[in-house]
């Protein structure tokens, strides 16, 4: 088979839509200040609160509820900040409600700062996950007490592509007196989200998980929430959040979501026709492998699997040999000596959460990459598994 | 293509890995040694043949659970010792297999770390089949983590390096940097060690 470069790494980031792009180009003319009143200002302000309907209406929100930030880990602590705001600079005391409530799959941008307000005294409850990676309705009404000012939970899960009832905890929190947040990074562009129907009061958008560029994202706050900037100087969007706006950026997003309104619904079902050929060749062609997420309730193009015996590094680097980019939960890709944290935290043996692969489809990925990867991925498990102490043929 | 996070000597070993032990054929070897655990992601085990006469290593062939660079650092440590007595394959160290592989990324020394302890343990299991248990010099050491194979012989000798922390120990034997199921035990063995020799 002839030598093809393979992107099966869409929930680490994605390419630019060639539309995005293209809106870029142009986008890059316009270099006035949005604050400015003069001409240059205003057709830059044009731009922004363009983009910013565009990104209202793709989650059903209203314009005014949508802000930008510097990305979704800007947004997640944004809000998780909200917890210790005293009240001095704004209104939105939580009335002595200080408790966070979050999952223990939750990002690192979630996770490092519930812990950083572990540390500051505020109780923090990780709820625990099934092993498709689901919380418990009932474990988390139990856990919203009346000290809990917040909820966080994810809406999609990066790692496994889990789905959580967001509707469901949402009203929960709300029925235990808490806000709720969503981290909706992986979520948006992939599954339709429309914020009414949820009726969350926070959820982070960032752009470049949706064919957008890096370092900006959106958070939408509904109306009447209480809400304090994280970033404090000028009065830029409407005051919650200074610095002058990343009006390319803001472009940039606003173009991305616009496709993605387009072509989201044709093309997850065409990913998920994908994930499904690529599932059952591995599964038909590897023994000994564990799939991971849930079943029905997945993100369409992600596909989390472990192979027994074939550590995750070596996977991820044999297939970069060949041209194939994917992720893996392995420790020793991640820089540290610990595997992933999602994955163990599905309760799997911690050797399968070494072995685990994280293959991610996005728009650009065809059939013939599929079976590109379905020629490469069965002789290098085999190979890597003639070497390893840790496997033995039936 | 960007640059490989690895150097070209640990790209040839994890393309094109040497000397694997490939047919169960164990029993030709005269002496095994595993090292590492998968739970901590790494597993390593070393078979050699070894000739009586002149205790020279005739043949070592390995098997390893892990990423690239513990791939590359058993297949090029398995060339290494091949013709060496046991003596000199005894007294090689990571140290030894790291410049033999142009160097690995900070995180990726204590894949090295394992090669040469599962050889000694290959050499002590020839020794104790062979009724050399006079040579063994790890005899009586216990393994306190299992992740890191770090032995209480090894905290010993920390503590009478120096080390009173166990931040001290950690950087100097990186135990307890994997699954971390030995820090208490570990803590408890040093703080012996030091009361033994220094009676704080
Ligand atoms: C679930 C989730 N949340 C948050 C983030 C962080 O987004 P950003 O890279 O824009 O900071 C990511 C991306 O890595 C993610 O997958
Ligand atoms: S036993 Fe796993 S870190 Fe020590």
């Amino acid at each position: 088979m002839e030598h093809r470069t393979v992107y099966f790494d869409n929930n680490a980031t994605t390419p630019l839509h060639p539309g995005v792009k293209e809106a870029l180009i142009e986008g890059l003319e316009i270099f006035g200040n949005p604050s400015s009143m003069h001409g240059f200002g205003r057709e830059a302000r044009e731009k922004i609160e363009e983009a910013r309907e565009k990104v209202a209406s793709f989650i059903g929100a209203e314009a005014d509820e949508i802000l930008f930030v510097g990305s979704g880990s800007e947004a997640n602590n944004t809000v998780l900040s909200l917890l210790h705001c005293d009240s001095t600079r704004c209104f939105c005391a939580l009335s002595g409600r200080s408790g966070l409530v979050t999952t223990v799959i939750e990002h690192p941008c979630v996770l490092n700062t519930a812990r950083d307000l572990g540390r500051k005294n505020h109780a923090v409850t990780y709820l625990s996950v099934d092993k498709y990676g689901r919380i418990d309705l009932e474990e988390l009404r139990r856990a919203v007490t009346d000290k809990v000012g917040m909820v966080s939970i994810m809406m999609a899960n990066n790692e496994i592509g889990t789905i959580q009832d967001i509707k469901a905890a949402a009203r929960i929190a709300h029925e235990g007196g808490a806000l709720f947040h969503t981290d909706a990074v992986q979520a948006v562009g992939k599954i339709p989200v429309d914020v009414r129907d949820l009726d969350v009061d926070f959820l982070t958008i960032s752009a470049h998980k949706l064919y957008g560029p890096k370092g900006i994202g959106a958070l939408y706050v509904k109306k009447g929430s209480p809400y304090c900037p994280l970033i404090l100087g000028g009065h830029q969007e409407n005051g919650r959040r200074a610095g002058t706006e990343n009006s390319l950026g803001i472009i940039g997003l606003g173009k991305a979501v616009e496709l993605r309104a387009l072509e989201m619904e044709e093309e997850e079902k065409r990913l998920l026709e994908l994930k499904n050929i690529l599932k059952d060749g591995i599964a038909k062609a590897i023994p000994d492998t564990l799939f991971m997420g849930h079943p029905e309730h997945c993100l369409p193009g992600t596909l989390s699997v472990s192979f027994v015996g074939a550590e995750g590094e070596a996977i991820l680097l044999y297939l970069d040999l060949a041209g194939i980019a994917v992720s893996t939960g392995s420790a020793c890709a991640s820089g540290s000596l610990d595997p992933s944290h999602v994955i163990m935290a599905t309760g799997v043996p911690v050797e399968n959460a070494h072995g685990s692969v994280r293959i991610s489809l996005g728009r650009e990925n065809t059939l013939d990459d599929v079976q590109y990867m379905l020629h490469h991925l069965p002789p290098i498990i085999d190979r890597i598994r003639t070497m390893s102490t840790a496997y033995r043929r039936r | 293509m960007a640059k490989w996070t690895y150097s070209d000597k640990v790209k040839d070993h994890f393309m094109n890995p040497r000397n694997i032990l490939r047919e169960d054929n164990e029993a030709d070897f005269h002496g095994i040694g595993l090292t590492g655990n998968i739970k901590c992601g790494d597993e390593m085990m070393v078979y050699i043949k070894v000739n009586p006469d002149k205790l020279t290593i005739t043949d070592c062939k390995w098997r390893t659970y892990g990423c690239a660079s513990a791939i590359a650092s058993t297949s090029i440590l398995s060339e290494m010792v091949i013709g060496m007595t046991l003596d000199q394959a005894y007294a090689i160290t990571a140290k030894d297999i790291l410049k033999e592989l142009d160097g690995l990324p900070d995180n990726k020394v204590h894949c090295s770390v394992l090669g040469d302890k599962a050889l000694r343990a290959a050499i002590d299991d020839y020794y104790g089949k062979n009724g050399m248990e006079d040579r063994i010099r790890t005899k009586g050491a216990k393994i306190v983590c299992e992740c890191m194979q770090v032995t209480d012989e090894d905290i010993e000798h920390a503590v009478l390096d120096g080390v009173r922390s166990f931040s001290e120990l950690q950087d100097m034997t990186k135990i307890g940097t994997g699954c971390g199921e030995c820090h208490e035990n570990a803590q408890s063995v040093m703080s012996e060690y030091i009361q033994k020799h220094f009676g704080l």
